[in-house]
């Protein structure tokens, strides 16, 4: 005798409260490797998408031999809303919006690059005063993004206390952000021709404060977390990327310079007049295990953000008095050169646009995101190979993605 | 070495004549537009080349046009050399539907995700490509969707996805969307 269905009548067809029928069920596609090819102990193990310690929704595909990975495959496009197409019906100013949600924790890098490479198609220019603003306001999201990177990578590792010193520092850059323009995270600041708003009265003065008061801070976190030795035991010796594979894979930012490779956009092809500034390229020694380690690749964002202080400082005392902030910024943009590629150095690495001019219409023809983090996943399964399932964390965390903009 | 210096240098190591490439090496970043056949090669000896050396495929982009004769999608290579400081840019252009390229994993390993990335949005194939799959988008996905005629499906699997109607007719009409700093 079957058993008689509770609470709906014993007439009734199907399962009402399952809304999705097999049929329309997405076909499981989403696999690389095959659960028939596997070799004998070998399992296939999903991690993420919802997995706290891949940095958004990021799903990796494991194909594992207990603790060592045999080979690893990620699946982006969980947030992938594919700003481009958008980019096709919206005028020049109005994708700036669209590019700071790319990598929502570096915004003004983001717009800044778009911004420069319209006005590369444009032929203009931007003042002194505009300039320094824009080289302030990049190098304080450099040092914002860089305190995310630091402090959420202690955390990944098991280091709590850093994470806190970390985004107490971080809320001040964000401070100043939000007293600059309004938004704390997602600014659309740099427009094509200018920035959007002038300083505010006093913003330089406690904009040097905070730099005053922010390096003993970065001191002690450094004294905390770089030279730990549990710390350097998880991060020495995990997820090499020699120079060539960086250089192969064309990797870029911090990610290239902790292989080694002494390259920054700011000093080799400069920008908005980064060549009077005086700074140093860090780059990874390999001080614990190979060069272009994890903790490489950690330890160069770390140094990076005393250069990102310094040219701060230079900036803020030639930040001419004078000036408008809007001045060359275009009532219509129209151009009438056909296409351009420009990119800046973002927090992340060397961000670029590709924008082709549509010349009858004041929107681009085509706008494409050339995104550092898309790229720096592309070798993840070349050093995933042959690690533990615990160095996916470290590995993950030194790369410093972001999904927003892997994804676009 | 300059724009026009690289164009040469390709032009005369590929032995092509005048009517078999178009280049601009006056642009604000020189390109040369290749034929399809003569990428694998031409890719494989701006990397050898020890005078041009470029060791970093920068960016892989598609360009959709439909209005073009004959009508074509552009794949457009950003090549660029950390040694040498210089920059390429190679266009080749292959069918709107069913086109074809040689993958250019074996010369920069960067192509493979940004091959797959074009596949996806535009439907190029990339013959010989280790990983062909989508990448951005779910397997099942009607369509390229930077292909300028690509329509919206009203339903994904049930899921609502197409947008409002507002942002693009007003775009159509030319009128500002309201976000930018004149709206």
């Amino acid at each position: 005798m079957s058993s008689p269905r509770l609470p709906g009548s014993t007439g009734f067809d199907g399962a009402p409260t399952v809304t999705l029928y097999d049929e329309d069920l997405p076909p499981d596609n989403s696999y690389a490797f095959s659960p028939d090819e596997l070799e004998e102990d070998e399992m296939i193990l999903n991690m993420g998408p919802q997995h706290p310690s891949t940095h958004g929704v990021l799903r990796i595909e494991l194909k594992t031999d207990g603790e060592i990975i045999k080979d690893s495959r990620p699946h982006i496009g969980y947030l992938h809303r594919n700003f481009e197409k958008h980019a096709e019906n919206i005028d020049y100013q109005g994708v700036i919006p669209f590019t700071d949600r790319m990598d929502y924790v570096g915004s003004m890098g983001n717009s800044l690059a778009y911004a420069l490479t319209v006005e590369k198609l444009l032929g203009i220019t931007v003042g002194e005063r505009v300039a320094c603003i824009r080289i302030i306001t990049a190098e304080l999201q450099r040092i914002a993004s860089h305190l995310l990177a630091m402090g959420t990578y202690g955390m990944d590792i098991g280091a709590f206390t850093p994470f806190l010193l970390c985004f107490q520092q971080r809320e001040r850059v964000l401070d100043l952000f939000e007293w600059l323009c309004g938004a704390r995270l997602l600014y659309n600041y740099n427009w094509v021709g200018g920035v959007s708003h002038d300083l505010p009265d006093g913003w330089t003065d406690r904009c040097g404060r905070f730099l005053d008061e922010f390096v003993p801070v970065l001191d002690e976190v450094d004294r905390l977390l770089s030279h730990n030795k549990i710390f350097i035991r998880r991060t020495g010796d995990v997820g090499i990327i020699p120079p060539e594979m960086a250089r192969d894979y064309a990797l870029s930012g911090p990610n290239l310079r902790g292989s080694g490779i002494s390259w920054d956009l700011r000093r080799d092809d400069p920008y908005l007049g980064y060549e009077d500034y005086d700074f140093d390229v860090i780059t990874g020694t390999g001080a614990h295990g190979p060069i272009g380690s994890c903790w490489d690749r950690y330890f160069v964002r770390v140094r990076e953000m005393y250069e990102s202080v310094r040219i701060v400082r230079q900036a803020l005392e030639r930040l001419p008095a004078e000036g408008d902030v809007r001045e060359n910024v275009p009532r219509f943009i129209r151009p009438s050169a056909g296409e351009a590629y420009c990119r800046s150095e973002a927090p992340r690495g060397e961000l670029g646009f590709y924008i082709v001019a549509d010349q009858k219409k004041p929107i681009p023809y085509r706008v494409k995101g050339r995104s550092p983090c898309f790229v720096a996943m592309g070798l993840f399964h070349e050093i995933t190979r042959g690690e533990m399932i615990a160095d996916i964390i470290a590995i993950i965390g030194s790369l410093d993605i972001v999904l927003g903009e892997i994804d676009r | 070495m300059t724009g026009a210096g690289i164009i040469e240098r390709l032009a005369a190591r590929l032995a092509l004549g005048d009517g078999a490439f178009e280049a601009d090496a006056e642009a604000a970043d020189p390109w040369i537009r290749l034929p399809g056949e003569r990428l694998l090669e031409a890719a494989k000896f701006l990397k050898s080349d020890p005078e041009l050396d470029f060791d970093t495929l920068h960016c892989l982009s598609g360009v959709d046009w439909p209005k073009a004769d004959p009508p074509a999608i552009e794949v457009v290579y950003h090549l660029f050399s950390l040694t040498r400081k210089h920059w390429i840019v190679l266009k080749v252009r292959v069918p709107r539907s069913g086109g074809r390229l040689p993958t250019l994993e074996g010369v920069w390993k960067a192509a493979n995700w940004h091959e797959r990335e074009t596949w996806d949005l535009f439907g190029v194939r990339f013959e010989g490509h280790s990983d062909h799959r989508r990448i951005l988008l779910p397997a099942d996905w009607p369509g390229h969707p930077l292909l300028r005629d690509w329509e919206w499906p009203d339903t994904w699997h049930k899921i609502p996805v197409k947008p409002g109607r507002q942002m693009h007719e007003r775009a159509e009409t030319g009128q500002m969307s309201g976000v930018g700093p004149f709206d």
